[in-house]
């Protein structure tokens, strides 16, 4: 008996003529997170990936690495056989571990195969009979059954399975272009790139330090946010710029309740020159709207204003409580609750203006030349690669 | 690299490294095990405790008692309060405020068992000593007292404490933790805690004395190596390096005191500068603050120069250890305090680089700080 793993399309399922462009990427995506697990053969048929592990394919390891991939809709672990309906129910052990610890059960049949003698219902039906036999145990439940046994009558093979998982939804990292993040460290911009890598972007990452205000700590742990990262977005590049001089000149030539405006604003100018260099086509942030006094609709406005790509934001309307839930799930909550000090709260001002007057950020901008420091800031930034399923930073 | 912060750890010394390469190569024999390679083993641990009670005592007679090599000063220190509340038959402990850590949690567990916990903060007292003693009751049954504090380098003349606490309760076990004050001044106690990375030599390496007729029960229960006092292969390399630390220990309180006064002339030429370590302390730790910069940013605009010192409270962690405000250090200062300690190998050309450094490092954060940002 051969096991197999079925990924099952989500949104790809819904394209038209570009569909192949999708599934190419899934793919070459899919095979990323498995080059590690052994040898496995991907094959495309129904909206469905097929991966076939060949002698040393670790199947357990490959659903977990799956759950992560943004693409896939459901995964399905099955045992393979020809497309005769005796063999099928002689081969009930299958199912084993998966019912042992089950009360109630259902059984799926799918038909795509119309030339398969039986049809649906009956399938249903005989299958039933067969489980039950085999698992004097259980009970019948159509509604809500502990386990669904599944049997797919496709065009290569009759699939018959007791394990079916959620995928991670959305399009595959890579179908929608590439976008960089402003990452700070905490809980909410790893969360922030985690929706929009679902939406299909390859999400890499910025980070601003300011030493000696800011900590190594602080750096490692925004690397360690990236590393986690990886599971869900593949491979980052992160871009980490010296922010610190920028920040004393803003100190010492600006008011200091534009402070934290001016400061996103400068972030935003250096992330937008690092996006036309390096050919990004928008800038994701953390931002939720009022949840500190640089996210009001005002200070949002002046922020906004100093970007020359598409901001997307993708929990502007969520809660903490919302963002925190996510940030949990995906894994990053941990590492982003460490108490380093990032450069955001370098210099924070007692009383930050929440409504600030658009002129008046100008005016305070103009006071000073910043761009040949932006400019400085970037030429001194250093670019290093996070590889999924490579754990390079340590820091528990 | 300028390393400033000895109090933290030490570099183990090359004769450390030289015995634990030596002991790993050629002497890796189970000390209790009855071939001559376990013989050799056991005699590098019986040479290793001589030297450790000739070192506490400081003087040429050694102390008279039992050595127990653990993993450290907290096991050190954990065995010793754990071990002599057990056998108490009173519930009072005399102890002051200024604590390490694995000494005033071990505490905490005692309070929470019932023992009436005194503890003392030297801010309350011109004379410490005395202080202590008076505390102590017919009904003390421990008095624990660090000899050097980690933090400032407040110090206690530990063999007068000691001789004054026997005077009053002959029956009062006493207990010094000496890890700061090891190698530094002479010791005495019923139980004395020490530690090998403060004296350069490898962390995971410590040792407890226990005095002749004092009697504790182990913390950990096994083999029954070391008499039954700590269960558990002894690590024969630790021990041999550590031994090795000992004799080659070169810092002298001259030495130190030169580097102190250095230090503290140049201080004296910059402003805002609060002392935190006054003329109670010992020569190789100086705790001060520079009013007006936080501690993690002097230290990570040091760490810029290859220069280590600590940050002594470690508030940016968001809780601040008390020992500094038990030592009369205002909130304020401690926020601000630097902590710099030093080892032999430390010369007046590395703190001129310091307070240097120091310098420019006031003149860079206090620009904004009209404006009176922090």
């Amino acid at each position: 008996m051969k096991e197999i793993i079925l990924a099952k399309y989500g949104e790809i399922a819904l394209k038209g003529e570009n569909r192949s462009t999708f599934e190419d990427i899934l793919t070459r995506n899919i095979k990323r997170r498995l080059k590690n697990l052994g040898s496995f053969q991907l094959s495309r048929r129904q909206s469905t990936i097929y991966i076939e592990p060949l002698d040393d394919g670790d199947v357990d390891a490959a659903v977990e690495a799956l759950k992560c991939v943004f693409g896939i809709g459901a995964i399905q672990r099955c045992a393979v056989f020809p497309k005769d309906f005796e063999t099928v129910t002689e081969n009930l052990s299958y199912l084993k571990s998966a019912l042992d610890t089950a009360k109630t059960f259902k059984v799926e049949a799918k038909r795509s195969d119309k030339s398969f003698p039986m049809k649906s219902p009956e399938i249903q039906q005989r299958l039933g009979d067969a489980v039950l036999d085999a698992f004097p145990h259980l009970g019948v439940d159509v509604h809500t059954p502990d386990v669904t046994v599944r049997l797919e009558i496709r065009d290569n093979g009759a699939y018959l399975s007791a394990e079916r998982i959620i995928g991670a939804g959305g399009m595959p990292v890579g179908s929608s272009g590439k976008a960089l993040l402003m990452l700070s460290g905490g809980i909410d911009s790893p969360v922030a790139g985690y929706m929009m890598a679902k939406r299909g972007l390859i999400v890499d990452c910025i980070h601003y330090v300011s030493p000696p205000y800011t900590s190594e700590r602080a750096r490692l742990k925004v690397e360690k946010l990236c590393e986690l990262m990886t599971g869900y977005c593949g491979d980052i590049r992160f871009y980490c710029v010296p922010f610190t001089e920028i920040q004393e000149a803003l100190r010492d030539n600006c008011p200091e309740e534009h402070f934290t405006v001016l400061m996103r604003r400068m972030m935003v100018k250096i992330a937008n020159k690092i996006c036309s260099r390096d050919g990004y086509g928008a800038i994701i942030t953390g931002e939720s709207l009022a949840q500190v006094a640089s996210q009001t609709l005002p200070a949002l406005y002046c922020t906004n204003a100093a970007a020359e790509f598409p901001v997307f934001r993708p929990v502007i309307g969520m809660d903490k409580i919302e963002i925190t839930e996510i940030s949990r799930r995906i894994g990053t909550f941990e590492t982003s609750i460490l108490p380093y000090e990032d450069c955001c709260t370098v210099f924070s001002p007692k009383h930050p203006r929440t409504r600030p007057k658009f002129e008046d950020i100008l005016a305070a901008e103009g006071a000073y030349d910043f761009d040949s420091m932006i400019d400085e800031a970037i030429s001194k930034t250093e670019m290093k690669r996070f590889k999924y399923g490579e754990e390079t930073v340590f820091l528990d | 690299m300028i390393y400033l912060d000895n109090a933290a750890t030490t570099k183990p010394c090359l004769e450390c490294r030289k015995a634990v390469a030596e002991a790993m190569e050629n002497q890796f024999g189970n000390a209790s095990s009855l071939h001559n390679m376990g013989t050799a083993s056991l005699q590098i641990l019986s040479r290793a405790k001589r030297t450790v009670l000739a070192a506490l005592s400081g003087t040429k007679s050694p102390l008279d008692g039992e050595v127990v090599f653990t993993s450290g000063a907290t096991e050190s220190n954990n065995m010793a309060i754990f071990g002599a509340a057990e056998r108490a038959r009173c519930r009072r402990i005399v102890s002051t405020a200024i604590e390490h850590p694995s000494v005033a949690r071990a505490l905490d567990g005692l309070a929470e068992r019932g023992f009436e916990v005194v503890r003392l903060a030297p801010k309350d007292h011109a004379d410490f000593i005395e202080a202590i003693v008076n505390a102590v009751d017919e009904n003390t049954a421990l008095v624990s007292v660090m000899a050097v504090n980690n933090e400032t380098g407040f110090a206690v003349d530990v063999p007068l404490l000691y001789k004054q606490i026997k005077r009053k309760n002959p029956k009062t076990a006493v207990h010094i933790d000496a890890v700061q004050g090891f190698l530094k001044m002479p010791l005495d106690g019923d139980l004395i805690s020490v530690s090998g990375h403060k004296i350069h030599s490898s962390k995971g390496i410590g040792a407890l004395f226990i005095k002749k007729g004092e009697i504790i029960p182990p913390l950990l229960k096994g083999g029954g190596q070391q008499h039954n006092l700590r269960s558990g292969t002894e690590p024969v390399e630790l021990i041999a390096g550590f031994e090795a630390a000992i004799n080659a220990y070169r810092g002298s309180h001259e030495g130190f005191l030169k580097l102190k006064n250095h230090l503290l002339k140049r201080l004296s030429e910059l402003s805002d500068i609060k002392l935190n370590s006054d003329e109670r302390c010992v020569p190789n730790i100086v705790n001060f603050s520079v009013r007006g910069v936080r501690s993690e940013i002097m230290l990570h605009s040091l760490e810029e120069d290859g220069i280590y010192v600590s940050s002594g409270s470690a508030c940016s962690k968001g809780k601040k250890s008390g020992v500094l405000e038990a030592l009369g250090v205002s909130d304020k200062d401690a926020d601000c305090a630097v902590r710099v300690s030093f080892c032999a190998d430390n010369t007046t050309d590395e703190i001129d680089a310091l307070c240097d450094k120091i310098s420019k490092t006031i003149e860079r954060v206090r620009r904004g700080t009209s404006k009176n940002r922090f």
